[in-house]
């Protein structure tokens, strides 16, 4: 799959040199061999980005790092995907509670040889942090960047943070495409050499407003998303409907858009979804079938009953692929996959799926 | 609440008002507390000191405890609630309402640039008056086919 690209760039990229030294204006053009002195932009293919241009249906998951400091934990987690999907979320201290670092993640998931998108929230850092953090992912090589506002402090193992929301997600993303397309700070500052990334979003379509909520991805869009991740899909109809009118407003042509699914594992976590896990709703058939089996049955159903979504996503015009999140289960997303009718991806040549 | 919007829209008056106030503290603190007890009493204001409730509908976008100025976050209960604070309608379910039924949907396509934060305290009406807050967003993000 990504593994040359990866490879090449696991290893630590040899240093940038300085702002001082690069705004001398002395550089060397572009087309240089990579690796030798003088300012450059390590290359940064996101294949991510080539599957999705390239039309295959394109399969992502989400991996949550550890509370810890083993980076061997997130190549744990990587590996038995490493040929299912075509890069892994990693996700930004995700539910508002402390996990191993975002760029850390990434470059572990780098080095695992998957590619990352690593995934950066405006809850705790103020625009210069989130600045500094999008050029620093740009010159270690991480491809992919996923905006979002994130979860809010309350939710999470410190509830007594300050929440920063410096800037939302919105003005995060103009403010990332104006550095990496006009090579300009948000304070108007020069960037040399800008940083380059292939920038998304998130959205949840089935939170109220309910009929803002594609004119909402037109705005994201409009300010710099690339690709769009949703929020989980029980109801592949609700969310078709959400997709007419993404259609209607052309914005599916200006975006990557990948459904978020991912399995329910068990009845205890049905009912956490139920009782209110905020902007997730699961259809009474879902609930349903999964109470309608045995204990022991419940983790297949829930497998089954994602990989069907899967297959009525797969058939909706303008879905792009599908973001499986079943974290602490990520193991099980190739039997998701298997299920739902999609094969390995493709080690050489195409990077998505052949199926 | 549109009302409102004509009857403080910048003039001649207005302007030199606020050029007058600017330079005199201790008027210019009063002015600033009045606008302040009269925005908080009617829109729960923070004072951010740059005012974008003729774009959102009327609706403060600063008392969403993220304080989103460009749309709702992906949280909002089914029932149009806060996830942050229950009790409370989400500010963006309010706005875009409010901006649908006044026909002024695409207001809420607006670009909210981010927000100084050195005005926070200061009197928008006065930055408002003398042409300040021109630059605080874009005109609405087209959403349309083609651009």
């Amino acid at each position: 799959m990504t593994g040359e690209m990866v490879d090449a760039r696991a290893g630590l990229p040899a240093p940038v040199k300085g702002d001082g030294e690069v705004g001398g204006g002395k550089g060397a053009p572009g087309g240089q061999a990579p690796r030798t002195g003088g300012p450059r932009v390590i290359p940064r293919v996101s294949t991510f980005r080539v599957a999705l241009e390239s039309g295959t249906f394109t399969v992502t998951a989400e991996i949550g790092p550890p509370r810890g400091a083993d980076p061997g934990a997130i190549e744990r987690k990587v590996a038995p995907l490493r040929d299912w999907v075509t890069a892994v979320n990693i996700t930004d201290n995700q539910g508002a509670s402390v996990r191993l670092a975002n760029w850390a993640g990434s470059l572990a998931a780098m080095a695992a040889g998957v590619e990352p998108i690593m995934q950066l929230t405006c809850r705790d850092r103020n625009r210069i942090a989130l600045q500094s953090d999008l050029l620093g992912a740009s010159a270690m090589g991480i491809p992919n960047i996923l905006v979002m506002t994130g979860d809010h402090p309350r939710f999470g193992d410190h509830a007594d943070a300050k929440p920063v929301f410096d800037l939302d997600s919105v003005q995060l993303l103009w403010a990332a495409r104006a550095m990496r397309d006009e090579g300009r700070l948000l304070s108007g500052r020069k960037l040399s050499p800008p940083p380059g990334w292939f920038l998304g979003a998130v959205e949840n379509p089935s939170a109220p407003p309910a009929r803002f909520r594609a004119a909402r991805l037109g705005k994201k869009v409009a300010a710099g998303a690339q690709f769009v991740q949703t929020q989980y899909v029980f109801d592949a109809a609700a969310f078709g409907e959400w997709m007419a009118q993404v259609r209607d407003l052309g914005v599916h042509e200006r975006c990557h858009i990948l459904a978020g699914v991912g399995p329910i594992s068990s009845l205890r976590a049905l009912a956490h979804l139920e009782r209110g896990v905020p902007g997730v709703q699961v259809p009474a058939g879902v609930a349903r079938r999964l109470r309608g089996v045995p204990q022991d049955r419940v983790a297949d159903e829930g497998i089954a009953i994602c990989a069907e979504t899967i297959s009525e996503l797969r058939r909706i015009p303008g879905v792009a692929g599908v973001h499986v999140m079943a974290v602490g289960a990520e193991h099980r997303v190739p039997v998701i996959l298997r299920q739902a009718g999609l094969g390995p991806v493709l080690v050489t040549g195409r990077p998505g799926h052949a199926s | 609440m549109y009302l409102l919007h004509h009857v403080l829209e910048p003039n001649a008056g207005y302007r030199r008002l606020a050029t007058w106030l600017e330079a005199r503290p201790r008027l210019r603190r009063l002015f600033t507390a009045t606008e302040k007890s009269v925005k908080q009493e009617i829109f729960g204001c923070r004072m951010c000191g740059q005012c974008t409730l003729p774009s959102t509908g009327y609706t403060c976008p600063m008392t969403c405890p993220k304080q989103l100025r460009n749309g709702p976050c992906g949280g909002v209960g089914a029932d149009g609630c806060c996830e942050v604070y229950p009790e409370m309608r989400c500010v963006w379910v309010e706005a875009f309402e409010r901006a649908e039924s006044q026909g002024r949907p695409d207001d809420l396509l607006r670009l909210q640039l981010p927000i100084d934060h050195r005005l926070w305290g200061q009197s928008s009406w006065i930055r408002y008056w003398q042409g300040r807050d021109e630059g605080l967003w874009t005109d609405p993000a087209s959403s349309r086919r083609g651009q």
